[in-house]
């Protein structure tokens, strides 16, 4: 199921059938608000473990519980410990929210690299450096020179351009590959080979057939034919490829608004806004959002579109340590508290908590359930980049909101993109109608970028309308199902291998670390020969010691391709030697 | 060893030697280094009690997250189109003549392009589930590269998932804090932000005026002079735009090239509306102005106007363009550009190449309207003769931006229930860096004929004088 609120999850169930997720979410909220008054003292900290790094705190003060007095009646039923609704107010939300925490981190995998791993890193990374020097003094390449531009000022930085050119080029194989198919369960590669060292590449007109384990197709609706595939071909010719001009011109079809309709109510708020491209959507709305003077507390594995839209807003920023609460919580506090030392003290304007749900690189779930509760405490906003986890996540595919049970009005602003798993392009931003509306008489890309494509929207409002079986099958549940059941088993098939995986055991994004710079391009290559084609991250998207392999799984796949994958992997892991978890291992079989 | 007793010895001594005045002196130096460290750090030495600290945190009230929006804002009354948006649209249920969208070539209901388009779905469905790193690269987007660098005649080309996205990062991947970039003050959104993330030194010059940006030169020029040393490191940049979207207006090339080389900038030009109008064969500003491609370093376009079809390129040499595949923010962390997207931009060149009268067409068709529409009794009009934009004010300038936005929405609007679709052009009037005065932007389309064009004049000029 993917519920934390694992023993209350015959009510989950019962309230989704009537789809009226969204009362039970308020209704649990009622229940959790009233129960804090109770403990509002309660100091906990979540166990360490062994382990990790990530610690919790989280100190839930009646300060930031003013709801109370409003809702009396359910206040004295708390108090009483007597709940109709649901069982769950037996446990005070305090305790619950520790549960929760030490939920997440046990099942949130984490392991040092071993010592003399890292020495062998860097030590391999710095031989690396010292050939690429020494070739860069042997050998100059044409394209490395700039012609016709004498007496100017050098275009790049240097370090950047010796990176690019002499260690990046040693890999440079294992990205771009080209595809010419659809990026399903399965994919084509075009072969090509170079014949200068990664200057260039020929293609040899042969083709791979490869497991996908690479394309972030989470639901499995890339896919050439079927309902979506039919219907967008349809509003293609209907309404032409695109619109030629921006939104709040002549850019605004009725598709549009209805899929801005469906996308609120999938998310269970007011309204939403969508935009053409998703990397456009935080870099571009963001900085209507907020403005100097306002403080942003950023989670330092933020993608770099929010990273961008942070430096357009011109707000300060400060970040945390990853999904780390207690930093998160030092960090709040004390600007609550001492304010913004560049205007004398004075109060932050806003503090806006800035998180993704699943992080792309990490493989790691936000601690919703604590931000939250943080969130409310301090009266900070949240912004939550649901852009990996929105399908992918959660009983409903409704992202971590969904997966969390928490009540959506709770995050100011849900954001999200279609590329991964509508299997479409743009992104969304949805909350109240006051936000929504201020977007639309803000946003730079409602303003001034073109409306979105209508055979992309079509594709999105289509599929969303699968997972929300509105086309009265249970297509849309069966893939939820399969790709939460495929992650599980993913995830654990490698962690009774003996491979260090990050992240939490639901995220379907499985990095496998591997770190050693070279080892990177070994795996790609070496599981390209055996047909999976994998996506390798290095040195500068992650620290140069940390470099690994990302999985990620899909609804498409099935469980022989899996096994295939997982057996191909084991094997090359002893030759490649990547089995460097030093945790015990599940003696007994997976069980799918 | 040393003997311990010795060594108190010696510690006795040194005091005895030492004046007094100096050891409190010393004293006093060390109890104030000690205060820096501790207590100079925690936030102006205020230190709080847990007890103060939750007072503070009870009492902080925040702004609320978004101000109040206005229900009768403009930006909030968008039209609803209800059909292809080709020559002729249906917007709010009345059939109109298309003067209002980017469409100028008409290839928006060019059937073979769609039916390619339709094809490439059915081989690689919709999205492309991936950024072109990691497996999001088609083999139609390196065809659609190729083709671009085959047609502009550069090196190579980088194609992008947004036209926004390609002119903002494009140049933030160049220019750096600590640069100066020279731009033109009228230049486009996507431009100013572009500008606003590359954290450079940014100096705007008078519209076109070539005499205000060589000002703004020399002074850059004594700066320089007197302090070389990071002058030597300080990279220059001009960024224009082959047609203004702000204004209608050609930028004077053959003068910005002049310019570039004397003082050493490199020049960005931002062809989103030249490209696939000027010149006789659609290649854009330097074809037009008849300028050598080695003159300009970077080309940028969106394929969202001529192309017909959403995202945007950059061409230029191997040297710089490939920089953006590591560099360009909005290249390396978006998903790519949907494959039946791409494949109707390819087909688009296609037909580019295969009938270049096209172009000549639109031309004709652009000088025409600027002639017909010249002659409004209320309404002055703004562009060059062969932009595909122009934009028309209200000749009487009103003393309030607001009062002449609402007659010119009031404008629009009759003339959608009239048949002629216009649009006022819409802007962040608090966001854009230099104020714009309000017009209506008509465009130009190369399916347009004398009749139609002799038509919307007659409506737009009874509006107007119904209005105005």
């Amino acid at each position: 199921m993917g519920n934390l609120y694992g023993d209350n999850g015959g009510v989950v169930q019962e309230h989704q059938q009537n789809s009226d997720f969204v009362n039970y979410c308020n209704k649990m909220q009622g229940n959790l608000v009233a129960d804090m008054s109770n403990c509002g003292s309660g100091d906990l900290r979540a166990r360490k473990n062994g382990f990790k790094a990530n610690e919790t705190e989280a100190k839930p003060v009646n300060g930031c519980l003013k709801n109370c007095s409003t809702n009396s009646t359910t206040c004295q039923q708390a108090k009483g410990k007597v709940c109709p609704n649901s069982s769950q107010a037996l446990l005070t939300p305090a305790k619950k929210l520790k549960e929760l925490a030490e939920e997440h981190t046990t099942k949130t995998s984490f392991e040092e690299v071993p010592l003399h791993t890292a020495c062998l890193t860097y030590l391999g990374f710095y031989l690396l450096m010292i050939l690429g020097y020494i070739n860069q003094l042997l050998f100059v390449p044409k394209v490395a020179k700039e012609e016709n531009r004498d007496g100017y000022v050098t275009l790049y930085d240097a370090f950047e351009s010796f990176y690019s050119r002499y260690v990046y080029r040693r890999v440079r194989d294992c990205w771009n590959r080209p595809i010419c198919s659809v990026p399903g369960d399965e994919v084509t590669l075009k072969d090509r080979v170079t014949k200068d060292y990664g200057w260039s590449f020929q293609f040899t007109g042969t083709e791979t057939r490869c497991l996908n384990l690479g394309s972030y197709n989470y639901l499995g609706f890339a896919d050439a034919k079927g309902p979506c595939a039919e219907k967008s071909e349809k509003t293609a010719r209907e309404m032409g490829l695109a619109m030629t001009s921006s939104r709040v011109e002549l850019g605004t079809t009725q598709l549009h608004l209805d899929l801005e309709q469906l996308t609120a109510r999938y998310l269970g708020v007011e309204d939403a806004i969508v935009f053409g491209m998703g990397f456009a959507t935080n870099a571009l709305n963001l900085p209507s959002l907020i403005s100097p003077g306002c403080l942003v507390l950023s989670d330092e594995k933020n993608h770099a579109s929010i990273i961008l839209g942070l430096r357009l807003s011109g707000a300060t920023t400060k970040v945390f340590k990853h999904n780390n609460m207690r930093d998160l919580e030092r960090v709040l506090r004390h600007n609550v508290v001492h304010g913004n030392p560049k205007a004398g003290g004075k109060p932050w304007k806003k503090i806006l908590i800035l998180v993704e749900g699943v992080f792309s690189m990490e493989g790691s779930i936000v601690r919703l359930p604590e931000i939250i509760a943080l969130k409310k405490k301090y009266k900070a906003y949240l912004y939550l980049d649901e852009a990996h986890s929105i399908g992918a996540m959660g009983p409903n595919g409704g992202g971590a909101v969904d997966y969390f049970g928490v009540d959506p009005n709770d995050v100011d602003i849900l954001m999200g993109t279609f590329t991964k798993s509508f299997g479409s392009a743009g992104g969304y931003i949805a909350g109240s109608k006051r936000l929504i509306d201020y977007l639309r008489t803000n946003s730079h890309a409602h303003c001034y970028a073109s409306s979105m494509s209508p055979p992309i929207a079509q594709q999105i409002y289509t599929s969303m309308s699968m997972i929300m079986g509105l086309d009265g099958t249970d297509t849309g549940r069966q893939k939820i199902n399969q790709l939460a059941r495929n992650t599980r088993y993913f995830r654990r098939r490698l962690a009774q291998m003996g491979v260090i995986t990050y992240g939490h055991e639901d995220s379907p994004v499985v990095p496998m670390l591997v770190y050693l710079f070279s080892k990177i391009g070994a795996v790609v290559r070496t599981l390209t020969t055996r047909h999976i084609a994998v996506v390798g991250v290095g040195f500068p998207a992650t620290p140069i010691m940390e470099g690994r392999i990302r999985y990620c799984l899909s609804a498409a796949h099935t469980k022989e391709q899996l096994d295939y994958a997982l057996d191909v992997i084991d094997e090359i892991s002893d030759t490649l030697g990547l089995k460097y978890s030093r945790k015990p291992r599940e003696p007994n079989p997976i069980e799918y | 060893m040393v003997a311990i007793p010795y060594l108190f010895n010696e510690i006795e001594r040194i005091f005895e030697n030492t004046p007094l005045y100096v050891i409190v002196l010393e004293a006093f130096l060390l109890l104030s280094v000690i205060w820096l460290l501790l207590f100079k750090r925690n936030g102006r030495g205020k230190r709080y009690t847990k007890i103060e600290e939750e007072e503070i945190i009870s009492k902080y009230e925040p702004e609320p997250l978004i101000a109040e929006t206005d229900p009768n804002h403009p930006l909030l009354q968008t039209r609803l189109v209800q059909s292809k948006v080709g020559k002729r649209v249906v917007v709010d249920g009345h059939e109109c003549l298309n003067l209002a969208t980017h469409n100028y070539l008409g290839l928006l209901e060019d059937d073979k392009i769609l039916e390619d388009a339709c094809n490439t779905l059915k081989k690689y469905g919709v999205g492309s589930c991936g950024p072109r790193g990691f497996y999001g690269t088609m083999d139609v987007h390196l065809d659609l590269e190729e083709r671009l660098a085959k047609f502009t005649g550069m090196e190579e080309s980088v194609v992008y998932s947004y036209g926004f996205s390609t002119i903002a990062s494009a140049i933030p991947a160049y220019a750096k804090r600590g640069d100066v970039i020279f731009a033109d003050e009228m230049v486009n959104f996507a431009i100013q932000k572009g500008l606003d993330a590359s954290r450079s030194t940014i100096y705007y010059y008078k519209h076109n005026n070539m005499a205000d940006l060589e000002r703004l030169l020399i002074e850059q020029q004594e700066r320089d002079a007197k302090n070389p040393k990071k002058a030597a490191k300080t990279r220059r940049f001009l960024l224009a735009e082959g047609i203004y979207m702000n204004t209608g207006e050609i930028c004077p090339l053959p003068e910005l090239v002049a310019l570039r080389a004397k003082y050493k900038l490199r020049l960005f030009l931002d062809e989103s509306i030249s490209f696939g109008t000027l010149g006789k064969t659609g290649h854009g500003l330097t074809e037009h102005f008849n300028v050598d491609l080695i003159e300009v370093d970077l080309i940028m376009a969106g394929m969202e106007n001529s192309l017909a079809t959403i995202g945007g390129f950059c061409v230029g040499s191997h040297f710089i363009v490939e920089h953006q595949r590591l560099s360009g923010l909005g290249y390396c962390f978006s998903a790519s550009l949907p494959p039946l997207l791409t494949q109707a931009a390819i087909s688009a060149l296609d037909r580019f190449e295969t009938e270049p009268q096209m172009f000549t067409q639109l031309q004709e068709i652009s000088r025409n309207v600027q002639r017909i529409f010249g002659k409004f009794s209320k309404l002055k009009l703004r562009a060059n003769e062969l932009s595909p934009i122009k934009h028309l004010y209200i000749a009487e300038e009103r003393e309030n931006a607001d009062e002449e936005r609402e007659l010119l929405i009031r404008i629009a609007n009759k003339c959608i229930t009239k048949g002629v679709a216009v649009i006022e052009a819409r802007y962040l009037n608090n966001l854009e860096k230099h104020a714009i005065r309000q017009s209506i932007r008509i465009t130009v389309n190369r399916l347009l004929t004398d009749t139609d064009i002799k038509h919307a004049f007659d409506v737009i000029e009874s509006v107007s004088n119904e209005v105005l």
